[in-house]
């Protein structure tokens, strides 16, 4: 770990007019961050400490939906009763992820800022471009058992590991931000991560300085929500795929779909065309199928990785074949 | 006393307190943050940081440490430059560190820091800028099949092993069985990190160290620094976790030793959690090739294992996974042979029952298949293979209840019920299957002493440099001293992990507690004679018991007898039990898995293990030993894999986060131990046999082959990922 300054944060502006410039970054639970920076992953030359902004309430907005400030801690937010019961797939992708301690101390926007697991992106000895743009992904022909089949470009195929963000996805969370000058601003989630095409260091929408303070859900949607986590072992361990599920169908017969997927891309995936193709088409085989190949266009491993296709499909069925036999 | 001749009769058959259930002695230390490991103690010591290669061959081409001495508190910064000159030998004999620009292995250090915090050593550890000549390497296994070589290992087994004539005997059978397994590279991921503080008293250096075994360690040490043994003192009275991985001597405490030479002032280090991976050991990966010959009935003719395992160049230590082939089973025609690839990688060596652990999931395995073409029962088959002696030495077992094991595992577990074809039986989404496994590791004795000493307040003290890793050595032993004093166990005071204490064998290949426990024993038995002697009784009838010893007509309290303190020496040597009798615990494991039917995972639903290895000393941590290795084959089944990218002769996922050791969640509650009543008369004096590494021989393959019951996979890479699952799975309706 680099020697940093440290500050606290006394206000939203604060904060922001206080990271408006490079080598600045916000610590919520430090959860992420700190392992990195241990590492030299991160080498931040100031830190701004925001727990102690007002950011950690749940409060219902006039549309009917949530509104999670952004340092509401993980454990909270799956234990909230209006999440519980109106967003159950949010809870359940929260109590997928890591561990209960860590989610003690997580918040909503670390979570979703939390960075790539890829091995190499750990280890400062390795090239890797989201580390060292232009230094090589190490990756590529490498192992990549973790890493990305959709979206991934040469320069890095790294995946984000937030079951929290794929949940968010799925309910079509948007993401409020304020920069330094005091400017709000809110960013849909399909706009909030971006994918790396030759900049893979570049991975939010975010600007300089400027400071996440919440994440508002829209009114649920109709429908039966389900996430599915497939990991290695039963649990703290990152999902090599996982889906969020909301769907609306009635004895077989799907009114719409929404599925947003984890493990699979640098950011949480979702396809239009396979959501379409659900709507009013009769559960089965056919239907499933016609949307896993959709949800897989374009998908492609690079060895390690290649299983995931045949698992997105697999799942994807059980899934659906839960949901819609209920 | 040597082990030359059976036991018989003698003071702990009374079982008062050997063998009862009773908590860890040091239970309420550890618990409350009491016991201090050796990280934690001296607080105003120095704090080192290793700065390791980040290649895996070649050659230091320059490197730059002036930035890293100049930064905040550094004190220190060592290289091959600065360092002094060491003595060698392969790594369990010495562990030079430093020693010039070639680099030969990834991770090996090439730097040190020290400075006045942990902080400012591991920030100025960064700024230590190393260039380097890289050189092409040997690096996966699989790849160097054909530098493969017969290990000379001096120690332990010989490489091969022949009896009969294999190859006419194997191809003349009516049944064969050829397949191929492997087994990955595995770390031992203990607890406890490894960790050194070293200090200085003049000449005399005083480590405290996590050590397996001291005398051994203390040994390495003073070769390494060239300076007389005496002049070494390891401390290590509480250790978290070894597996193996802190049997030698590791490069903290060779660094902190030097630098706290250089400095003088008091040193410690402690790897962090990525360093272990590649500055300390591993286990190799197997490449195993099983043939099993039999006739119709399931008789084996001919049983052969070769075996391929990886180790550094200049080392002999190869993975033993065949040493169980040659005396589990029956059979007139035998071949094992182990062939070891050099390869330029950290070092391979001992992981928790190293051979057997991934011997037997290969062996056991194949059995299956053996069992399913001959259309018998699992059970059944092994049974018809139960050799009346051991098939290789032709001497007979010191005791051998692998039968019992199965029968009694089978009536509990419920085997009879089992459906014996694959994916009939359905919970849900899971595919439901049972498997289970013969086990079995060998029975080692070591040389070892012990001290204790009786004192007027009647409060007996036990002295031994031997170490407790976490696995309950201070309350067996305790118990034992207690048995044979007649004292209750809160009456005995065990001191441990000082080599200024009687020498002992340490923690290590299931030897612990019998040869630690001998040598008190023998001890505890020349006090006894003593203290008859001044009772003015005969020491082979008087009855110790109650603080008191006693005949029919008298009783006198001890504190009467021992003056103003009464000590006495005690030693076991192996005898001529270890060469005429084939010695090993046994065990028969059951597991129940449920594999997902769309996504190929597995999830373990309940286990049972049952063991026969002699005299159970205490059943409580006895049985935690049993299931903590349960737990490890069940990751070395399902989880453990140490990947090495062959690009830069490196482990990619060292790290807690991706490489996977079973968690609480992937244990379920029905995972249950017993052990078979046994004493063995052969073995030790306390007719005990080692169970530190039982429970994980067989476990991992009852688990493979539950999977192949529930779903028809025949896996045989482990470990057994969803990945290699996915194509067996029936079609999605
Ligand atoms: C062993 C392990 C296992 C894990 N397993 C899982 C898992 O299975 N699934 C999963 O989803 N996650 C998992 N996690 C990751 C965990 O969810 C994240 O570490 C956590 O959510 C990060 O939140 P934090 O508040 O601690 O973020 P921090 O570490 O404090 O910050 C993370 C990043 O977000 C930025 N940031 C924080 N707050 C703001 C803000 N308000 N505005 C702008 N930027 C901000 C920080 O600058 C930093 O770059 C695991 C972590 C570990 C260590
Ligand atoms: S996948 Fe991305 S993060 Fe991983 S090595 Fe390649 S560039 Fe780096």
């Amino acid at each position: 770990m680099k020697a940093f300054s440290y500050g606290r944060a006394q206000s939203v502006t604060d904060a922001a007019i206080a990271a408006n410039k490079p080598g600045v970054k916000f610590i919520a639970g430090g959860t992420n961050l700190l392992d990195l920076m241990k590492l030299q992953v991160e080498t931040p030359s100031t830190l701004v400490d925001i727990n102690r902004l007002p950011l950690g309430k749940i409060e219902e907005t006039s549309e009917g939906g949530l509104r999670i400030g952004a340092l509401v801690r993980n454990t909270d937010l799956a234990a909230d009763p209006r999440v519980r019961q109106h967003y159950g797939v949010l809870s359940r992708a929260l109590l997928a992820g890591a561990s209960a301690q860590l989610r003690n101390k997580a918040t909503t926007a670390g979570n979703l800022l939390q960075r790539t697991r890829c091995y190499y992106f750990y280890d400062v000895t390795k090239p890797c471009n989201k580390r060292v743009p232009g230094s090589g992904c190490s990756a590529l022909a490498g192992f990549n058992r973790i890493h990305a089949i959709l979206g991934g470009s040469e320069a890095c195929i790294a995946t984000h590991p937030s079951d929290m963000a794929v949940a968010m996805r799925a309910l079509d969370a948007k993401v409020e931000t304020i920069d330094h000058e005091g400017r709000a601003r809110t960013i849909p989630i399909a706009d909030f991560h971006r994918l790396p095409g030759r900049t893979p260091q570049i991975e939010s929408a975010l600007g300089t300085g400027e400071i996440v303070t919440a994440v508002t859900l829209p009114p649920p949607p109709p429908g039966t929500q389900v996430y599915r986590k497939v990991r290695d072992r039963a649990s703290y361990a990152f999902a090599l795929v996982s889906v969020a599920a909301i769907v609306d169908s009635v004895r077989g017969r799907i009114r719409s779909a929404r599925l947003a997927f984890g493990g699979l891309a640098p950011k949480p995936w979702r396809v239009t065309a396979a959501e379409q193709s659900l709507a009013n088409a009769v559960a089965g085989v056919n239907s499933f199928d016609a949307a896993a190949d959709a949800v897989l266009q374009g998908a492609h491993g690079v060895g390690s990785n290649d299983f995931k296709i045949p698992l997105t499909r697999r799942t994807l069925h059980a899934v659906l074949g839960e949901i819609t036999r209920i | 006393m040597d082990m030359d001749a059976p036991v018989g009769a003698n003071a702990l058959d009374a079982e008062k307190v050997v063998g009862k259930s009773l908590d860890r002695v040091d239970g309420r230390l550890k618990v409350t943050g009491g016991a201090r490991y050796a990280y934690e103690m001296q607080q105003d010591a120095l704090y080192g940081f290793v700065v390791e290669a980040s290649i895996a061959k070649g050659e230091i081409a320059s490197i730059e440490t002036l930035a890293a001495e100049r930064a905040p508190g550094v004190k220190l910064v060592l290289t091959y430059r600065n360092s002094p000159k060491q003595g060698t030998g392969n790594h369990r004999e010495a562990h030079p560190v430093l020693t010039g620009p070639v680099v030969s292995r990834y991770g090996e250090p090439v730097a040190f820091v020290v400075a006045e915090t942990f902080e400012q050593a591991r920030a100025a550890a960064f700024l230590v800028n190393v260039r380097y000549d890289r050189d092409g390497g040997h690096y996966a296994l699989p790849q160097h099949l054909d530098q493969a070589r017969v290990p000379h290992q001096t120690d332990g087994a010989p490489a091969d092993s022949e009896v009969g004539n294999f190859s006419d005997a194997y191809a003349g059978a009516p049944v064969q069985i050829d397949v191929s397994y492997s087994t990955p590279l595995q770390s031992h991921a203990m607890m406890e990190p490894h960790a050194t503080l070293a200090m200085w008293d003049d000449d005399k250096l005083i480590l405290h160290t996590a050590n397996q075994m001291l005398n051994q360690g203390q040994q390495a040490i003073a070769r390494t620094l060239n300076i007389p043994i005496g002049n070494v003192r390891l401390v290590s009275p509480f250790i978290g976790g070894g597996f193996g991985g802190k049997l030698w001597v590791n490069a903290d405490a060779i660094l902190a030793a030097i630098a706290s030479r250089y400095l003088k002032r008091p040193v410690k280090v402690a790897l962090t959690r990525q360093q272990i991976f590649h500055v300390t050991t591993h286990r190799s990966d197997t490449i195993q090739r099983i043939r099993l010959g039999t006739d119709r009935d399931g008789r084996i003719v001919a049983i052969g294992h070769d075996v391929f395992s990886g180790n550094f160049p200049s080392e002999q230590v190869y993975e033993a996974a065949a040493l169980q082939t040659r005396s589990l089973y029956a059979g007139p025609n035998r071949l094992t042979r182990h062939r070891l690839v050099p390869l330029d990688i950290p070092v391979a060596s001992s992981m928790r029952a190293p051979g057997e652990a991934v011997g037997l999931l290969a062996l056991e395995c194949a059995m299956d298949e053996l069992a399913e073409r001959l259309k018998l029962d699992p059970i059944e088959l092994r049974i018809r293979n139960e050799p009346a002696e051991d098939p290789e030495k032709h001497i007979p077992y010191s005791s051998r209840n692998l039968v019992a094991c199965m029968q009694e595992g089978a009536r509990r577990f419920g085997w009879d019920k089992r459906n014996s074809i694959p994916g009939q039986v359905r919970d849900g989404h899971w595919l439901v299957g049972t498997g289970m496994s013969a086990g079995t590791r060998g029975n080692p004795l070591r040389y070892s002493r012990a001290n204790v000493r009786l004192d007027p307040d009647g409060l007996a003290t036990v002295k031994m440099a031997m170490t407790d890793i976490g696995t309950g050595t201070y309350t067996i032993l305790a118990q034992i001293a207690a048995e044979m004093l007649g004292l209750p166990i809160e009456r005995v005071r065990v001191d441990l992990g000082d080599t200024i204490f009687p020498e002992a064998a340490g923690s290590g290949g299931s030897f612990g507690a019998a040869s630690s426990g001998s040598a008190l024993f023998d001890a505890c038995q020349a006090l006894r004679e003593k203290l008859a002697v001044r009772a003015g009784m005969d020491p082979n009838t008087a009855r110790f018991g109650d603080g008191h010893i006693a005949t029919a007509e008298r009783s006198v309290s001890l504190t009467e007898l021992v003056g103003s303190g009464i000590e006495a020496e005690g030693e076991i040597s192996p005898g001529r039990n270890n060469q005429d009798f084939s010695q090993q615990s046994y065990g028969a494991h059951f597991a129940e898995v449920g594999v997902d039917r769309d996504t190929g995972e597995v999830r373990l639903r309940r286990m049972l293990g049952v063991f026969a290895a002699g005299r159970v000393l205490n059943a409580k941590t006895a049985r935690s030993q049993a299931i903590g290795g349960m737990v490890f084959g069940v990751g070395a089944a399902l989880h453990e894999d140490l990947v090495l990218d062959p690009r830069f002769g490196y482990f990619v996922n060292h790290d807690l986060a991706e490489y996977h050791v079973p968690v609480h969640a992937d244990i379920p509650p029905g995972v249950e131990a017993i052990f078979l009543p046994e004493l063995d008369e052969r073995s030790n004096p306390l007719k005990s046999k080692g169970i530190g590494e039982l429970g994980i021989c067989g476990a991992g393959a009852a688990i493979a082959n539950a999977i192949y019951n529930a779903c028809g996979a025949r896996i045989r890479s482990y470990p057994i990922t969803l990945d290699k699952i996915l194509t067996h799975l029936p079609t999605q309706a």
